[in-house]
């Protein structure tokens, strides 16, 4: 995500290294760096500017303990000022009355529709609700097809009106049906509208005054540059939102507008969103944002997104086939297909801590798994229940039926049945026996 | 206007109106910087280099500019603000590349695909252009290759209708290649003089999207050799330098030969198109300065410059 700031800062650092402390001297040309890395990350001008004095401030002077260098102590004092500039910390958005009300708003093209349906999807899946989406951009073409679409893939209801054209009306006319219908929440959808643009800014406006939202939510593009200021600006001065959704976060965007905006309009982001499917929203958690930037991964998110994909219950059915040493090549597929769920494998990867700086340049493909899978669907029913029938003629059929070698066949089977002994050994409480033998392998190997 | 008097007054009014917003942010702001001084001294340096940076032309285009400024002051002791004026007309005109003004008129189609990010306007840009071609009295057929976005198909049969062209397209979700290699094949039949392709928005770091891509313009070499005569890359104005590594990577996958500089009116920092010239060999062929259909104007940098900064 922010791969490109981190290493920018990593390079500003390194003119730190090996100083025993901080001085005048040796923290100008670094806060020089940083100052030229957050522009080029699209941060305002003035909010790089007010950030750098701020954090040569605290560091001017700092004794460096002889165990950490004068680059982690800075890296320090800059994650907790970035942490403070972006909110200390998470905030969620408010459901509260009958329905409770979500205005959505934004430039064109920001992904407003896109995040309607996401929130709508998580809303229903994770907060027992149950949505209303609302069409209100009258004005583009197919943007009621849309959002239809969206609703139909994540099972909530529309409300559309495509003989009105005044979305005023439109947003009235759904809180009514919300109500009649028992819908809880009422999330509405308007149309892309440029800050500058005073008829489009008066409308919504008259939106806002018409339903009176408990939640307005201002949906950025995180690759806004410098205008991001005053199109934030523009929108809260307007409608004075409650929080911000910062878009696409899933490209290479140094993502500058995540820094900038919460000092100037001093509203929280509230959301994140990282594909272009339904389930890729997360909630913003600015410390592991900070932690992100400054290359020191994010290990939380990662842990919370594996817990979202793996069922307890199975995982139960899992242990319980390892125990009757029953786990077989189709559990391995299960595994395999949950992991690829949880997401672009090069986003997982980033979340690691160090890995940010290592996967630069390399490409971690979606279909990583793609040549164990095709072996294990070569395999038949028998062979995948007992690998031990695996034989010679058999490897050969399976590499022939998968597109890959005999090489690779065999390779699949040991990191299986490596794999088997390792989770018999946690089973039996061996964690430390199991910790050793990853030492002596190094690690399990990965896919390729 | 000068030698600009041969465009219309109305496209130049729009252009300048679409503008205001950059001029008044940035090149105003210059002009303060300098404003009662009789020369150019470091203060006045750092504001003319950050209203450069705040205008998104991007850090390494803007110390380009500032360090020639610099040594042109050292060289001449003294520069006035006038001077600095045409200074840097001069110097952003060297940055920037010009396009042609009419597509080329060749044996059978030409085809131009269009790529970029999710909502940078891809579709829109489209609808425009196929009106303006339409209006020129040329054959137009569009391509509805973005099978992956809700209702994009629906989006662009809309556009299709109200320019009066004809577009082709298979259900949501089916292969763009596959889309594209109907369209192609049917234009070569009806005689077409233009094709436009919509693709899916992607976001350049997914390299499976990027392979797509070149498929895509695989395929439709098969049909008609030369296609597409023109990959043109849809860059939101208000981007910031991401704008860069966008057009890194598609020029990568599928070598844009030119740009198209969306939402310009919205923008206070129109200055990504400088950096954007600067930093890459590809010229801006449109850029849009307001909603209307005529709106998406024809790149021409010395208007652009003039608009700026008179």
């Amino acid at each position: 995500m922010f791969e490109n700031l981190s290493e920018k800062l990593d390079k500003a650092f390194k003119v730190l290294k090996g100083q025993g402390s901080i001085s005048e001297i040796n923290v100008a040309q670094t806060m020089k760096e940083i100052r030229k890395a957050l522009l080029s990350a699209d941060v305002d001008f003035k909010t790089a500017k007010s950030f750098t004095s701020r954090v040569q401030k605290k560091a001017l002077g700092e004794k460096v303990l002889s165990a950490i260098d004068p680059g982690q102590l800075l890296i320090k004092i800059m994650k907790d000022e970035l942490a403070e500039l972006m909110g200390s910390e998470q905030s969620e958005i408010s459901l509260e009355g009958t329905p409770s009300v979500i205005l959505i708003a934004g430039l064109q093209g920001s992904g407003k529709t896109t995040f309607s349906g996401k929130l709508a999807f998580h809303l229903k899946n994770n907060k027992n609700k149950r949505p209303l989406l609302v069409a209100c951009d009258v004005y583009r073409p197919a943007a009621i097809d849309q959002i239809e679409v969206l609703a139909e893939q994540v099972g909530v209801d529309v409300f559309q009106d495509r003989e009105n054209k005044n979305p005023v009306l439109i947003a009235e006319n759904a809180i009514k049906h919300a109500k009649t219908n028992g819908h809880n929440v009422v999330i509405i959808d308007t149309a892309g509208r440029l800050a500058v643009d005073e008829a489009m800014m008066s409308e919504i406006a008259a939106v806002k005054k018409a339903v009176n939202p408990q939640e307005i939510l201002f949906i950025v593009d995180s690759m806004t540059g410098q205008d991001a200021v005053n199109t934030a600006k523009a929108f809260n001065d307007k409608l004075n939102f409650d929080g911000v959704v910062l878009t696409k976060l899933d490209g290479d965007t140094r993502g500058g507008a995540a820094l900038t905006i919460r000092s100037v309009v001093d509203k929280p982001i509230k959301f994140i969103g990282t594909s272009e499917k339904m389930d890729g929203l997360d909630i913003f958690y600015p410390d592991r944002m900070a932690s992100r930037i400054l290359g020191m991964g994010d290990v939380i998110s990662l842990v919370e997104r594996a817990q979202q994909q793996f069922d307890e219950e199975e995982a139960r059915q899992v242990q319980k086939k390892i125990a009757k040493n029953q786990f077989g090549f189709d559990d391995f597929l299960k595994q395999i297909q949950q992991v690829k769920k949880m997401g672009n494998m090069k986003d997982l990867m980033g979340m690691i801590p160090g890995m940010g700086k290592a996967m630069k340049g390399v490409d971690v493909e979606d279909d990583a798994f793609k040549g164990i899978e095709a072996m294990i669907h070569s395999m038949t029913k028998q062979e995948r229940e007992n690998p031990k029938l695996l034989n010679g003629s058999r490897k050969k059929r399976i590499a022939v039926g998968s597109g890959t070698s005999v090489v690779e066949v065999n390779q699949l089977i040991k990191q299986f049945s490596q794999m088997g002994k390792m989770m018999k050994m946690m089973q039996g409480g061996g964690a430390k026996q199991m910790m050793q033998m990853m030492k002596s392998q190094g690690g399990i190997a990965g896919p390729k | 206007m000068g030698i600009f008097g041969f465009f219309s007054k109305d496209k130049k009014d729009k252009l300048d109106k679409g503008l205001e917003k950059t001029k008044e942010n940035v090149f105003n702001k210059i002009s303060r910087a300098v404003a009662g001084k009789t020369t150019i001294d470091e203060l006045a340096l750092d504001d003319i280099e950050e209203a450069l940076i705040t205008s998104d032309i991007g850090v390494e285009t803007s110390l380009k500019i500032i360090g020639k400024l610099e040594g042109r002051v050292l060289r001449e002791k003294y520069i006035n603000t006038s001077e600095l004026n045409n200074f840097l007309k001069e110097e952003i005109s060297l940055l920037m590349k010009d396009s042609y003004d009419e597509i080329p008129v060749i044996n059978g189609p030409y085809v131009i695909m269009v790529v970029g990010v999710n909502g940078v306007g891809k579709t829109t840009t489209i609808g425009k252009l196929a009106h303006q071609f339409k209006q020129q009295g040329k054959k137009v057929v569009l391509g509805a290759a973005d099978t992956f976005r809700a209702a994009a198909v629906d989006q662009l049969v809309i556009w299709a209708d109200r320019a009066g062209v004809e577009i082709v397209k298979q259900h949501m979700g089916s292969d763009p290649a596959s889309v594209c290699f109907d369209t192609l094949q049917s234009a070569k039949a009806s005689g077409a003089e233009v094709v436009i392709i919509d693709t899916a928005g992607r976001l350049h770091n997914k390299i499976n999207l990027m392979n797509e891509l070149t498929k895509i313009k695989n395929v439709m070499a098969k049909v008609i050799p030369d296609a597409p005569h023109d990959v043109m890359l849809v860059l939101d104005a208000s981007t910031g330098q991401n704008a860069i590594e966008q057009a890194t990577q598609f020029t990568k996958a599928t070598k844009v030969n030119s740009l198209a500089l969306t939402k310009l009116d919205g923008t206070a920092k129109g200055g990504v198109v400088i950096g954007i010239s600067d930093q890459f060999q590809i010229p801006v062929r449109y850029i849009g300065v307001g909603e209307g259909v005529d709106d998406l104007q024809v790149f021409n940098k010395n208007e652009f410059i003039d608009s700026l900064f008179n």
